[in-house]
């Protein structure tokens, strides 16, 4: 590694280190350790949905896959985005108007009972676990590549930072790093996308036409086809993306950091055309790794073809874009983990230890204390879980984050903001159907059992032939609500009548 | 915040809200809502799987658009604009649902809560 590089990496972790001083200074209540106080603006949470968002799966991995297969690898950037008309039509408004700092608090605003914040709370940590587990062990990896230090260092380094964040400046810190992220990835993307047009000549069509020379694929390389060959599995794949985002924790708890429904709505605008742009320049990442890399050489660095946006960048503008690119790669993780632990924090200390064992009667000081305990907890089980982690398949485990959010939240958030008769029942086993028909599907699918061995984890025919369950999982966990609260019938109106009132008008 | 029990006591009295939902303003809100988001919805989640159906069981997609372009492309972006205009368009819908519930709110306010 250069001197320029270290030198970038240095000054990316002093930024994020002083914000967080700055961010614990103004840390000290609950709400603004969970939620920032609720006083973010629309633009800065924008920023900060897409700086948690656009993780080093986004970054790193769809460049990579549009590099290896062409427009298959676009297929992500396409459910990633429409994803937020979703959030943005269903979901980020009534939220906010019902939660305070969890999708648990929202689910209880009707359902005021222990058993539906403790499976809300399950399927919380259930999603961060994972994600997080995704996150580290790719962070990992990445960071053993671009700094050349051993898997376990890299892993502790960021587990180190994330916990720094999220302990001293919660939320503050936290939403300050992913905004530094977002602004500092859209810059070296635009930067890098902007060189790859330049060589050809300003014009897309030339990239196109050529495209389809420039890679061993030949004129596949633009067409679908290369990577999914299975129809089902594409759609079901499709499903998880633009459903699951709706139901992702790290992702909704950013809704409580602004002070009403209307910013709400304004952050998702931001974060649309944030996350919008980014997704349409991934073509120009890919396209340009594909042509100036090569795929060759990009899977030799990593078969996954993680490396290819670094690589690019080095072909394009040598070792100083190169280690900028990785810095940025560095803050995003960073950025995306530091959401994860604080929503997994939140799911321990103020569902299950807050409302659940303390009843809610828990003074502000205990509150803090819980949250920061659950900080620290939630870190040291992920760093330890991404230690014997490291030669998995993460893969799997991000796809699995969105279906257990597609399969077991998002049909509970719908029913309650928009069915009457839905109840607690109903709740519950909606939410656990969801979960464990994502999970059991999963754990029987080609992601785990594959006859050839080393390509998964246990060697074997897969019971369940697609690998993402999110076609079968979703209308499971909306099937399961159906019947619990058809089984259960009986329902509040009268909560109900309020619970719709204040979804639609945010009086409290 | 230590007088978080106390202020959840006032706001049980504040508002009756099975008498709010029951007015014609807020059912009429509901209904100016339902009419946009539903078919809204039902028309962008169709448009958006419509492409992996497309492309998974045809190769319809897969012939040229506009230059080296292909109608795949055109219609992966052609998702990325609706996307773009689906969201601009709600925020504009929404200002007006922000004024009907703002009205029924301060209207309930000024009437008598008695009734």
């Amino acid at each position: 590694m250069s001197g320029v590089g270290l030198l970038l990496f240095v000054l990316i972790v002093g930024l994020t280190l002083v914000i967080t001083y700055w961010a614990a200074k103004r840390t000290k209540t609950a709400s603004e350790f969970y939620t920032a106080g609720g006083g973010l603006t629309g633009w800065q949470n924008g920023l900060a949905i897409a700086g948690d968002y656009l993780s080093a799966a986004s970054f790193l991995g769809i460049a990579g896959a549009i590099a290896l297969n062409g427009f298959d690898g676009f297929f992500y950037s396409i459910g990633y985005l429409v994803a937020y008309l979703v959030v943005l039509y269903i979901v980020a408004e009534p939220l906010r108007n019902l939660g305070k700092y969890t999708i648990a608090d929202m689910i209880t605003a009707r359902f005021d009972q222990k058993k539906v914040r403790a499976v809300a709370a399950l399927s919380t940590i259930t999603i961060v676990i994972f994600y997080m587990i995704a996150q580290l062990v790719g962070a990992g990896a990445l960071i053993q590549l671009l700094l050349g230090i051993d898997y376990w260092v890299a892993v502790l380094l960021v587990g180190v930072m994330m916990t720094t964040y999220v302990l001293f400046g919660g939320m503050t810190a936290t939403s300050w790093v992913q905004i530094t992220k977002a602004v500092l990835l859209m810059i070296g993307t635009v930067v890098i996308s902007f060189l790859v047009l330049a060589k050809f000549n300003f014009s897309i069509f030339t990239m196109f036409s050529e495209m389809k020379t420039l890679t061993p694929l030949g004129e596949d390389y633009l067409n679908p086809g290369v990577k999914y060959k299975v129809p089902l599995d594409t759609i079901s794949m499709m499903a998880a993306l633009v459903l699951g985002t709706a139901g992702l924790p790290h992702i909704l708890m950013r809704f409580f950091t602004v002070k009403d429904a209307k910013t709400a709505r304004s952050s998702v605008v931001t974060a649309t055309w944030v996350v919008g742009i980014f997704y349409i320049l991934t073509i120009f990442l890919g396209f340009g790794a594909a042509a100036f890399v090569g795929s060759e050489d990009i899977i030799a660095a990593n078969a996954a073809g993680n490396m290819a946006a670094p690589l690019l960048a080095k072909a394009l503008g040598g070792d100083f874009l190169m280690s900028f690119v990785s810095a940025v790669a560095f803050a995003t993780i960073l950025a995306v983990v530091a959401g994860l632990v604080l929503s997994g924090a939140s799911a321990f200390a103020h569902d299950i230890y807050g409302q659940i064992i303390k009843k809610g009667q828990i003074t502000e000081k205990q509150q803090m204390l819980a949250a920061r305990y659950a900080s620290i907890s939630v870190s040291i089980l992920s760093i330890i879980l991404a230690l014997f982690a490291q030669k998995m398949n993460v893969a799997f485990l991000v796809s699995l984050a969105f279906c257990v959010a597609a399969s077991a939240n998002l049909p509970v958030i719908l029913y309650t903001i928009y069915w009457k008769k839905f109840n607690t029942a109903g709740a519950v086993t909606g939410m656990l159907t969801g979960l464990f028909t994502a999970l059991v599907l999963v754990a029987i699918s080609p992601n785990v059992l594959n006859p050839v061995a080393g390509a998964a984890i246990l060697v074997g025919d897969p019971i369940f032939p697609l690998t993402n369950p999110a076609i079968v999982s979703i209308p499971a966990g909306f099937i399961g609500a159906y019947i619990g609260t058809v089984v259960a019938n009986r329902h509040n109106e009268k909560k109900y009548a309020e619970v719709m009132v204040k979804a639609n008008t945010g009086v409290k | 915040m230590d007088n978080l029990a106390k202020e959840g006591a006032s706001q049980q009295n504040k508002y009756d809200f099975e008498k709010i939902a029951s007015t014609p303003e807020f059912k009429q809100l509901m209904k100016a809502k339902k009419k946009f988001l539903v078919p809204v919805s039902a028309v962008f989640l169709f448009l958006y799987f419509l492409l992996p159906i497309l492309t998974s069981y045809s190769t319809i997609l897969n012939t040229p658009a506009i230059g080296a372009i292909s109608w795949t492309w055109v219609y992966s972006l052609s998702l990325f604009i609706m996307t773009w205009v689906l969201c601009m368009v709600y925020v504009k819908r929404a200002a007006r649902y922000d004024k009907m519930a703002e009205a029924l709110i301060e209207k309930y306010n000024q009437g008598d809560k008695s009734l």
